[in-house]
């Protein structure tokens, strides 16, 4: 059953203040999935404290580093049911779990940081994780 | 900002690997665990050697992207269980 929406309204705005895009429907997903160019940052947003409330703020720790993705969206689990069961469409072969954060590389997933790597670690420490795959692809992209 | 639950184990919350002596070995979100009893949401069992798979093998997988999930809750009797481990921390 999907929380209040006035319970989630603090960690919707938790990410889409920092620039990430909200993806609420299916449709959404679809659109926001089509372009395969550059490098896209996929969070799974959730409610559940235990490990959300580090991934939040982590997400935002490391795209204040200025070398983030091209573009980051999130999808709510738990509330926005039908867009979350099609972004996970997108890496059919990972089980389930939220928050969780993907990382695609034109089009192609790269990187996934499931809910059980965020459990009990700091924002530092899931920060540390994501700018060192933002600066990875980069520096990859740089190269070629 | 999250949510925060009182009156549960330190480990509520937390997806956790459960061995036990016999050859089950089970990996899921723990909800609460005492003398008595672990119980686990969202969980998976794997036997050893089911599917070729040592329960090396399978917890080498599951540390890696997680499990998926067969039980919706789990009560596992505590004297069956010989350790109770973080999975992110495998």
């Amino acid at each position: 059953m999907p929380y209040s929406p006035l319970l989630v309204k603090p960690m919707r705005e938790e990410l889409t203040q920092i620039g990430v895009e909200e993806l609420l429907t299916a449709e959404d997903v679809e659109r926001w999935m089509e372009k395969k160019e550059g490098t896209a940052l996929l969070v799974v947003n959730s409610v559940c404290g235990c490990a959300a409330g580090m991934a939040r703020p982590g997400i935002r720790l490391a795209l204040e580093n200025g070398s983030g993705p091209d573009r980051t969206a999130s999808v709510f689990a738990g509330q926005d049911l039908e867009a979350t069961a099609r972004a996970r469409g997108f890496f059919p072969e990972i089980p389930p779990s939220s928050p969780s954060i993907a990382f695609f590389k034109d089009g192609e997933l790269v990187y996934f940081l499931p809910r059980h790597r965020i459990e009990g670690r700091s924002a530092e420490d899931v920060a540390r994780d994501l700018t060192a795959v933002f600066d990875e692809h980069r520096a990859v992209a740089a190269a070629g | 900002m999250g949510t925060f639950h009182t009156g549960k184990s330190e480990l509520h919350g937390i997806t956790v690997v459960v061995d036990t002596a016999g050859p089950e070995v089970y990996v899921g979100r723990c909800d609460d665990m005492d003398d008595e009893r672990v119980i686990l949401l969202d969980a998976d069992v794997h036997r050893d050697g089911e599917g070729g798979r040592s329960k090396g093998d399978y917890l080498a997988a599951a540390a890696r992207h997680g499990v998926w999930c067969r039980h919706r809750r789990l009560v596992l009797p505590r004297h069956r269980v010989t350790s109770v481990r973080r999975l992110g921390e495998l």
